[in-house]
């Protein structure tokens, strides 16, 4: 939507601090389509404070695409803080839960598998297994590569969580205001 | 003392110094109505179509600085409302929209008119309610005032279910509210204001763009010393119009798609832009590839998302208009710009903006009549189409804040209701409602509302017969194929209007019209008049969508053989 300042588009992170009000995903989620915006993922869960929630969006663009989603954002008075974290010191995380076919002669390969990768099973049937793994995308994305000669049932994702390094409180505050007086 | 939902709204706007509603009644929001006898400060203007409540609400809002209130009853009432909803969102104006809801265990059960306003209304209000305790509605209420009305302002919608209204509660009213993720910037960034000034020592072509958000913050003053101070020349775009006095010399006028020509050139020769307040929109910039190449751009706006949407500022200053000006005031330098002011007079000459020969009787020649002889302080409401454009062309607003119309919306039929909320909220104003005949079509049940409340608007039905803007773009773009843009019925205005005890004058021609209109400013009450003017008049200058100034398109009768060289 807004004129591309040049910079090459890749996935940016952005955490938002919602209020916990009815109707307030629908408000960010409409914002999001209403302009446009390509969003990749989303996560969504209680935040160490009451009543707030945190959003967690990765959306692919150029840095003013970026910009303009973390501004837009800012807008809904539901939404008490944005910042796009791309650039800091982040630790950032996706959760996946994959069933995989698994016969008495593949299972062990399965279960060498999960723990080179560090993965847990949470769920053994006679004719499948439940591996539950965490790690950043990459990760994720190659365990499930290695698994799908196995046959894969059903791969649930949890989206990108992300989090500052450090104290995240106070950067996340600097983030902020440079993007306000930017 | 436990009171009822109903009784907690109405005092509750009461406290916000709400002093008229408008409104229609129905099942869910009766709750409401019938504690208006208890409140007989609280004025009630029944119009006779939702939209015009909402639209009387907003256009009482941009006369007055307050907040405009409308409310309505649930499913069909609210949806009505939704257009004039929308237009105060594109237009920034701080209206509260109350809309009654079925009750409570009813709601997502598809009762009998049950409508989710809420979700409909998402993404054309600022900020939304459904309350669900009577206790909550104080301070709801004043929540909704203070998002509708500080920041960028813009509609809150109330949804209230019929039960909440009835619901006896004990409620204390706030005096203040704390919305965390509301926190609006008033005061200009100090190192942006010196960047600012910079930028303005170093031009040469400097241009002040003022928009609406002038209007807003109420900044005509500001923006007058400011000006005078810098001697930078003045362009406002459609719906700053007002903000600047017309017959100032830094005065150069209205620029983009229907703009003056002169404007337009100057922007493309000016090397700095202040932005004030104004967004940038594809009205005003054409194709933006193409707009103010060789100007920088200071750019200021309460709204940090407009900075950097459109165009890139160089100096980006979040702000209200207000306080960025009256900061930058004492730092600026006082200087003047002779040479600059001399292109621009040539640009003005070799681009008029002026009547053209015709035999026939012309809108743009009423238009100078009225604004001739209402001395330009007249508020004026329009509709859109050509007689919106020409009303921002013809019309010299000489005081400021007088000029309503649908900027960013575009919504036909605005023209009837914003002037009864204009005249309820500046009595001692002479309001003139510039109508083209389609959009009068869509909201003319309201002069039933005139009359009701005895409103002395005077009416200019622009009558070309036709859905001119469309009809003029089917000549332009479709080689003259005029689908569905003429009519081949029309009331008889003026009957129409003595209809509802109006009186009523038509004019055919030009002769007639500067009697006509003197006859309806003396008139102490409202008048129509249906002005019959030719059906295939054209809007110049014309900058097609999407186009630059390169491809301005002049009134060929005005071309003078000056401009004819040039182009
Ligand atoms: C509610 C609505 N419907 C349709 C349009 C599209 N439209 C833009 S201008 C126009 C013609 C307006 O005709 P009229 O009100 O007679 O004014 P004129 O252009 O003739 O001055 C139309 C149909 C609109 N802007 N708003």
């Amino acid at each position: 939507m807004s004129p591309s300042d040049g910079s090459s588009p890749t996935y940016h992170t952005i955490v938002a601090l919602v209020r916990d009000q009815p109707g307030v995903l629908s408000r960010v989620s409409g914002v999001i389509r209403r302009r446009n915006f390509n969003i990749a993922s989303l996560s969504v869960g209680h935040s160490e404070q009451e009543g707030l929630s945190r959003m967690t969006f990765v959306v692919y663009g150029d840095d003013e695409v970026a910009e303009q989603v973390t501004k837009q954002l800012r807008k809904l008075v539901d939404v008490v803080k944005v910042s796009d974290i791309t650039r800091e010191n982040i630790v950032a995380r996706e959760l996946a839960l994959i069933k995989v076919r698994a016969t008495p002669q593949t299972r062990s390969e399965i279960i060498q598998l999960v723990d080179i990768f560090r993965a847990n099973i949470v769920d053994v049937a006679p004719e499948s297994l439940i591996i539950e793994v965490t790690g950043d995308e990459d990760k994720i994305e190659s365990l499930i590569r290695l698994l799908r000669s196995f046959g894969i049932r059903e791969v649930m994702r949890s989206g990108r969580l992300a989090m500052m390094r450090g104290m995240p409180a106070e950067a996340e505050g600097g983030a902020r205001e440079r993007g306000e007086s930017a | 003392m436990k009171k009822s939902g109903a009784q907690l709204v109405c005092e509750a706007l009461l406290r916000e110094g709400v002093e008229v509603v408008f409104g229609i009644p129905g099942g869910a929001i009766l709750p409401l109505y019938q504690t208006l006898p208890q409140y007989p400060h609280l004025r009630h203007i029944l119009t006779r179509h939702e939209e015009g409540a909402a639209m009387a609400a907003d256009g009482y809002a941009r006369v007055t600085g307050k907040v405009g209130v409308c409310w309505a009853t649930s499913g069909p009432g609210a949806t009505d409302l939704i257009t004039g909803i929308a237009n105060a969102m594109m237009d920034s104006v701080p209206v509260v929209a109350i809309t009654g809801q079925v009750s409570r265990k009813a709601i997502g059960t598809d009762a009998f008119q049950e409508t989710d306003i809420i979700g409909i209304c998402l993404p054309i209000t600022k900020h939304s309610y459904q309350v669900w305790r009577a206790a909550d509605l104080p301070r709801v209420v004043k929540e909704a005032f203070v998002i509708a009305s500080t920041g960028r302002p813009g509609p809150v919608l109330i949804d209230i279910p019929k039960d909440v209204f009835t619901e006896q509660a004990e409620a204390e009213f706030p005096e203040t509210v704390e919305i965390p993720g509301h926190r609006p910037v008033l005061e200009g960034h100090p190192a942006q204001l010196r960047r600012a000034v910079r930028l303005i020592q170093e031009a040469r072509r400097p241009l002040i763009l003022a928009g609406h958000g002038v209007l807003i913050s109420r900044a005509w003053d500001e923006l007058r010393a400011f000006a005078e101070k810098t001697g930078i020349p003045v362009i406002t775009t459609l719906l700053g119009i007002s903000a600047f006095p017309a017959d100032h010399v830094l005065y150069v006028g209205m620029p983009g798609m229907h703009g003056a020509a002169y404007a337009s050139l100057a922007i493309d020769e000016a090397d700095l832009l202040i932005a004030l307040g104004m967004r940038f929109d594809d009205r005003v910039t054409g194709n933006l590839e193409a707009f103010a190449r060789g100007a920088k751009v200071i750019h200021v706006d309460i709204d940090p998302a407009e900075i950097g949407k459109n165009r890139k500022a160089d100096v980006p200053i979040v702000g209200d208009v207000r306080h960025v000006l009256r900061q930058l005031l004492p730092i600026v330098p006082h200087s003047s710009y002779p040479q600059w002011l001399a292109r621009i007079e040539q640009l003005k000459r070799e681009h008029p903006l002026r009547v053209p020969d015709s035999k026939g009787l012309l809108p743009q020649e009423i238009i100078e009549h009225l604004s001739d002889i209402t001395g330009g302080r007249a508020i004026i409401t329009t509709g859109v189409g050509q007689h919106q454009m020409w009303a921002a062309q013809f019309y010299k607003f000489v005081e400021p804040n007088l000029f309503l119309t649908s900027g960013g919306l575009g919504a036909m039929g605005y023209e009837v209701p914003s002037a009864i909320g204009a005249q309820i909220g500046r009595p001692d104003k002479m309001v003139w409602s510039i109508a083209g005949d389609g959009g009068f079509q869509m909201t003319m049940c309201e002069l039933a509302t005139v009359v009701e409340n005895r409103l002395p608007i005077k009416f200019a039905i622009i009558n070309n017969r036709s859905l001119g803007m469309v009809r003029q773009w089917q000549q332009v773009f479709y080689q003259r194929s005029y689908v569905a843009s003429c009519y081949e019925c029309n009331p008889d205005f003026v009957k129409l209007a003595e209809a509802y005890g109006i009186r009523a004058l038509r004019v055919t021609d030009r002769k007639q019209v500067r009697t006509a209109i003197e006859e309806a400013c003396e008139h102490p009450g409202p008048v129509l008049v249906d002005f019959l003017v030719e059906q295939e008049e054209n809007v110049y200058p014309f900058i097609p969508p999407g186009m630059s100034v390169k491809e301005l398109i002049e009134d060929p009768r005005l071309r003078s053989p000056q401009a004819e060289r040039m182009l």
